[in-house]
Formats: structure tokens, sequence, C-alpha cells
């Protein structure tokens, strides 16, 4: 296990180090002088001269690539070109809308889907299943943006329960706060929620089949009660697995609702960056992300091979 | 059977999880409600296209910097007020000198920065020096390059000396570039901006919104609105929700056009469409062939139809022009009728030029949608008379780094939004790459002039002198649609300057 774990963590430190690599040499190339776009069309040339070299944009790649990644090291993500604000502070700021976001989706998609599943599971072939996989189909087939403008549309046009975007910040309360992420987070648990269903009916059918189950079954439990304390609890392990992927997917995928609903998270900082030029926080942004979904993607392994060694065995 | 009945149940109350969410979230809502139909309202939402990237109006060229703090938060020595005059800031007078050289400026009396000191004649001197330091990153250096020296006599006086006149000084020292900073605070400015204006900063949610205050201390008139928000929307569906929802009062610089008549036609809304100082041209390279022949460029001006480019673009709101210069400002030339659209005229003149077959050439467009729309119109037009043209839309920061910075281009079109800024075309080395002595000449002459009635005259020439040489094909002005409750009452309907100067408006 520990041979597992060194493993898994280097992994993790390698592909690291090679996004951060990846990311620079790729931003390096696209042109585009980040002082230019700050002082516009009518700048004077030795404004945008001096303004380079308060952004240290005159020293050499190797200089800045090294004081970037030496920095993040130390926790420092450099200062952003625009904003001239610590990076770490803009991302944190978007954090604290995007993590909540995330976990409000994830929660909305599992409360949904799970007994969908179930429900789907437990009548397989009739029409309640069916219901269940049209809603599924749907879900998945709908692009995420477009149910997000209905929902906007629907309550904050028509209805006006809700705004149609936008975020009062978290100073302003718990309760505007978390209002205005709730249409932004059905739109993204939708989707995700019909994947989720589709995947919960297929595990439980599969444990429906197993010996243990009929045993049950014979012994003379309810149905209701089968699905519950036999079937439930088995088929959570692959159920569970892919909300922990969808977590990572919430995070790094929240772009489009983001800018649909004009919240200030992590994904329109991301947007607006590139639009803007600022280098350093769209460095330090991918960085971030990807070194997100890979820890992720590690826990979740570690998390599968606690519980079942065969699979670390083999590997 | 109950078990079914019982899932079922359970399947529905899942399933309306969000409706029963969303009732719960509607309660605070409804409640909000009711002090918005409140007649002494003294709020304000103010809808803006971009986020400022900070607020120090003296560090940074963005014009949402300006749209949010200028005259509201920070005051020049000089101010431009809703129709583009100039009038007192936080200098309520000024005398000038017969040679153009010398300004005497005197400050407001109880004029106080928003953390309670004074604002003298030190921070007008501080400011000034700073904008035309050699370190300075003051979008505009420009402005203060004929700036020999600033004197403080007293408290209440500032002396500024000029090393050359400068017909335009006033007028840029009511810049927001020339806002009028403490040095104790001019570092912390981009964060927690503190100036001398009527509104002082309250918060900032990055990424949303920019909420002032009014400020209690100011020593002129206290505006109507209590707390101003400024809001960022930049997805044009968006905007049009954020208004129909009501989470908007008023949104100046509206440019979804299309979308104007929809509100146009609902009674909880006005719509007023006014100008800017956008001049929008298809920028020429007069230094390529064959752009370098005047024949050609004149042809182009035949071939372009600005009723149907305006209608297309614009939605037909939107004036044409036929020079650089915003037909509302004293001095304009109307040049317009010019190079009637005339697409046989321009063959002919491309035959003249030797160019009977027409040629092939490339237009880069920046992502403004203005821009993107009025490409490939244009495009077309000039297919018309045998250019072809390949449209090339780029992102912004590549179009400044090569076509405005690095002259590498044939075609490209962008609207030019400072105020008074037909001295562009006499900078040697601006993309154009325009040279005219006959221009640079008349411009030397505005420089030395004071009166009024000469500039406009003078202003007038110049404005010939461009036509004549069709350096670029040009186009329209930029018009300035607000779109806004009809209740509110006070916001510019022109955009002299990029500002949303918000201290005149209130609430019917």
């Amino acid at each position: 296990m520990l041979a597992f774990l060194v493993r898994r963590l280097l992994t993790l430190a390698l592909t690291a180090w090679l996004a951060t690599l990846v990311v620079f040499a790729v931003l390096e190339s696209i042109p585009g002088d980040p002082a230019l776009v700050m002082l516009g069309t009518s700048a004077q040339p030795e404004a945008v001269a001096a303004l380079r070299v308060q952004m240290g944009l005159d020293r050499p790649w190797p200089v800045r690539y090294a004081g970037w990644v030496g920095g993040m090291l130390h926790g420092d993500f450099g200062t952003s070109l625009t904003y001239a604000r610590p990076v770490a502070g803009l991302v944190a700021d978007r954090l604290a809308i995007t993590l909540p976001l995330a976990g409000l989706a994830l929660v909305l998609s599992a409360g949904i889907a799970i007994p969908l599943g179930l429900f789907a599971a437990g009548r397989q072939g009739r029409a309640g299943d069916w219901a269940v996989m049209a809603f599924g189909q749907m879900g998945i087939a709908v692009p995420g943006f477009w149910f997000a403008i209905l929902l906007i549309l629907l309550f904050s046009v028509r209805l006006g329960w809700f705004s149609a975007g936008g975020f009062p910040g978290w100073e302003a309360g718990v309760g505007p706060a978390l209002k205005a992420l709730l249409l932004p987070a059905v739109a993204l648990a939708l989707p995700e929620a019909a994947i989720l269903a589709r995947i919960t009916r297929t595990a439980a059918l599969d444990t429906l089949r197993e010996e243990y189950v009929r045993t049950a079954v014979a012994k003379g439990l309810p149905r209701r009660v089968v699905l519950r304390r036999h079937v439930l609890p088995n088929a959570l392990i692959p159920v569970a697995t892919i909300l922990g992927l969808q977590f990572s997917f919430l995070v790094a995928g929240a772009v489009v609702v983001e800018n649909v609903f004009t919240l200030p998270g992590l994904g329109r900082l991301l947007y607006q960056a590139i639009g803007q030029h600022d280098l350093i926080v769209v460095q330090s942004v991918v960085v971030l992300l990807a070194v997100t979904v890979v820890a992720v993607n590690a826990l979740v392994d570690i998390a599968c091979a606690a519980i079942d060694p065969r699979p670390r065995v083999t590997a | 059977m109950p078990n079914r009945q019982r899932r079922t149940a359970l399947a529905i109350t899942m399933g309306a999880v969000l409706g029963l969410a969303g009732a719960l979230a509607a309660g605070p809502v409804l409640a909000q409600a009711a002090p918005r139909t409140d007649l002494a309202r003294t709020n304000l939402v103010v809808g803006m296209r971009l986020e400022p990237p900070h607020l120090d109006p003296t560090a940074g060229a963005a014009a949402a910097i300006d749209e949010v703090t200028y005259a509201n938060l920070f005051e020049p020595l000089t101010r431009i007020d809703a129709e583009g005059k100039v009038v007192p800031g936080l200098a309520e007078k000024w005398e000038v000198s017969a040679d153009g050289l010398t300004y005497t400026f005197h400050l407001r009396k109880g004029a106080k920065f928003h953390d309670g000191t004074d604002a003298d004649s030190a921070d007008v001197k501080f400011s000034l020096d700073r904008a035309r330091g050699a370190d300075s990153v003051n979008a505009q250096k420009g402005y203060f390059a004929a700036i020999a020296g600033v004197e403080a006599p007293d408290a209440r006086t500032v002396v500024v000396t000029l090393s050359r006149p400068d017909g335009l000084f006033l007028f840029h020292m009511a810049s927001g570039d020339a806002a009028i900073v403490a040095p104790e605070s001019a570092g912390a400015n981009k964060q927690t901006p503190i100036g001398t204006g009527p509104f002082k900063f309250e918060r900032w949610v990055a990424g949303d919104r920019v909420v002032l205050v009014r400020n209690p201390d100011y020593d002129g008139p206290k505006p109507a609105l209590e707390r101003v928000t400024f809001r960022f929307i930049s997805d044009p569906a968006a905007q049009v929700a954020a208004l129909k929802a009501g989470d908007i009062d008023s949104f100046p610089q509206f440019d979804t056009y299309e979308a104007l008549p929809q509100f146009r036609d609902d009674g909880a809304f006005t719509v007023m469409v006014g100008t800017t100082e956008g001049e929008t041209i298809l920028g020429t390279n007069n230094a390529r062939k064959p752009f370098d022949d005047v024949r050609v460029r004149r042809a182009m001006a035949h071939a372009i139809d600005r009723k149907t480019l305006i209608d297309g673009v614009l939605f037909g709101n939107g004036a044409a022009i036929g020079s650089h210069f915003p037909p509302h400002r004293a001095g304009y030339v109307d040049l317009t009728g010019l190079y009637p659209y005339d697409p046989d005229k321009a063959k002919a003149l491309l035959a003249e030029a030797g160019l009977p077959d027409g040629f092939e050439t490339t237009l880069r467009l920046p992502p403004p949608i203005y821009a993107r729309r009025s490409g490939e119109l244009i495009a077309a037009m000039l297919a018309e008379v045998g250019i072809r043209v390949k449209v090339e839309p780029m992102e912004w920061a590549p179009w400044l780094e090569q076509v405005f910075k690095g002259k590498n281009y044939d075609l490209t079109l962008i609207a030019h939004t400072e105020p008074l800024d037909i001295d562009i075309y006499g900078r040697p080395d601006y993309y154009f790459n325009y040279r005219s002595e006959r221009f640079n000449a008349v411009g030397a002459e505005l420089d030395r002039t004071q009166n009024s009635a000469k500039r406009n005259a003078l202003y007038g020439e110049q404005q010939r002198i461009l036509a004549e040489d069709a350096v670029n094909g040009f186009l329209f002005m930029l018009p300035s649609a607000t779109v806004q409750k009809s209740a509110v009452q006070g916001m510019w309907v022109n955009r002299p300057i990029q500002a949303n100067d918000v201290t005149g408006v209130r609430w019917k």
C-alpha cells in the first residue's frame, strides 16, 4: 500500500510539473503584449515600455518561468497583470463561488439521480423506468448553456423569483448568496443527474442479480427494504466513483454556466483572463485545475484501493 | 399496491426538490420587491459591459475605470459635463495667460478626500508631477507632455506653466487620467480608491459589482442617490435578461442594438440613443500598396454604402461621418457627401490607378461586435467593385500587437473613442502610416490658438484634409444607447467622455 501511495504521489508531482511547462510554453508562443493591452490604442510607446519593466515582462523567459514555479512552491502565484492583485487572492475569491456552486450541484445531482435510478431499477421495463430513462436521455442531449438560458427565462424574466445572474458576495449574507447559486447549480446538476441516474439504475440492476439479494428476497423481505438495505449500499460504489470524477468536472466545466449566469467564479476568471491576456492568471488557474483533476483522480484510486485491494495487486 | 404509491410519491417529491427550493428562495425576493416601488428610491444599479481591471483612472486606459470612477469618485481640476463642455472640477475657476503658457487654478475651499484629509494644491502638484514623471504609467502621458512646471504658491492656488501652447490643455486636464489623488493614498487607489468626489468607494465583489455610497462630507451639491452599484455583464443575452428581470435600473452603452425595439415597445423601459466620441473607421495602411495611391482610397470610399452599413450593424442607430470628427461637436464640417455611394465611380478610379481588375487584400478585425459585423458587410461591398477582401477575425491582444503596434495589416476596422482625437493623424508613427505637412501645419496652429471660433475653423480645415486624402474609410459614429427603467432621470444621453456620471441621477 505504501509503495502504491508513493508511486501515485510521484505521478501527481510529475504531472503537475509537466502541466506548468506545457502551459507556460503555449502562452509564451501566443502573440500579444499585456502592457499594450492594458494601455490601449492611445498609449504612448514610452508608457508601454515603463509598464513592461514594472510588470517584469522585459526579463527573459527562463527567469520568468523559474520565478513563477518557484513562487508557486511557496504559495505565491504571482500578481495579476490586469487586476494588479495577487493571483492567490483572486483565485481564492473565485473558489469561494465555484466550490459551493459545484458542491450544491453535486448534492442536487445525487439527490435527484440516486432515488430516480433506484426507482427505475425497481420497476425495470415498466412505465416508471421508461420515464426515468427518457429523462436521462434528454438530460444528456440538451446542452447545459441552453438549459441555463431556459431557467433564466422562466424563473427570472417570466416569474421574477431570481436575479438573472450575478453574485452579491458572501458578505451580503448566506441566504442571498445561496439564492444566487441555486439556478446555476440546477443548470449544472441536471445534465450530471441524467448521467448519474442511468449509472445508478445499471448498478442497482447488477446488484439485484446477485445471489445475496435473491437470498434476501427469498427470505421474504419486502422489495423496498431489499432495495434500501442490500442493493443501495453496493450499488453506491460505482456511483461514488462517478461522483468523484464529476466533482472535478464540475469545477473545471462550470465555465459555460458561470458565463451565462455572469457568476464570478473560477471558470469566468479564466475566460476573462484569456481575453485580457493576463498570462500569469491563465497559467496559474490552468495548472491549479490540472492539479485538482489529477489529485481527485488519485484520491478516487486510493479510496478504491483501500476499499477493495484486488485491483492494486494486479495493477 | 401501497408500496408503489409510496415510491411514486417519493419520486415525485424528489423531482420537485427544485420547485420547493425555488419557492423557498422566492420569499426574500418578494420581500425585497416592496422598496423597489417606493417613490423615494435612492439606490441605483447601473449595468456595464466590462469590469474595470482596477479603480485608478490615472493608471490604466480601460474605459471601464472611468465609467465607474469619473466625477463620482475622482475629480480632475476641470470636468467634462453632459454636453461635452469643460466646466469646473476640483478647481472652481482658472485664468490663462495671454501667451497661453500659464494656467492659474483656484481650488474649491472645502474640498476633502474621502479619508478626511484636505484636497489642496500640494495634492494637485503631486498628481500632475506623478502623471508626467519618468516612471509614469499614465495611459495618457502625452496629455501632460507640455507641462514645464507646477507651482503651489498657496494651499488653494496651483500655477501650471507650459513649455509650448496646448489648445487642448483644459480639455485634457478634465480627463480621468488627470484625476487629482493624494500622495498618501495614491498607491492603494487600484483597490481602495480615495478621491474627492460626491461618492465614495464601499466594496468590490470581484467579477460582479462595485458599490459606491454617497459621501456625506462632500463640499458641493449632494447627489440624490445614496448608493450606486455598477454590475458587470458582458454577455448580450444576459444583459437583456438582467434588464427584463429588473436586476438593472439603467444600462448605458447598451450595444445589443437588435434588442432595442423590444425595450422601446415595453412601457416599463425608456430607450435613449445619443452620440459618443467613437469614430468608426476602415483603418487603412497608407504606406502599403495599393493603398499608398489616393485614387484607391477614394475608390473604396465610393464603394461603401454607409446607409446599408448603419442599418445592418447598428439597426439604424448611428450617424454617418465623412471625416474623423463627431457631428455633435462644435467645429464639425459635414463631409458625408464627398464620396457618395457609387460603385461605377469606384471601378473607374481603380482602373485609373492601374487596377482595372481590382486586387486582393486582407481585413483584420478586432473582437467588438460592431467591428465584426461591419467587416463582413464592407468585404461584400468592396467585392462589388472588384476588391477581394479576406476577412481575418482576431483577438484583442494580437490585434493590438500586430495591427496597432506592428502596423502589419492592409485594412482593419475600429472605433476611435478618445474625445477630440483628430490629432492622431499628426503622429508620425501612428498605425495609419499617414503623413501630411498640410495637416501638421494646421495642427501646430491649433496648439497656438485659444479662441474657440478660430479653433473650430482650424478643426474644419483638418477634417477637409483628411477627407480629401481619404486617409481611412470614414464610416459612422458609434451610438450610445441607454436602456433604463422609465423612472430613472438624469443619466447622460450622449457620451462626450467615457463616464457614467451619476451625480445628477434621481428617481421620478
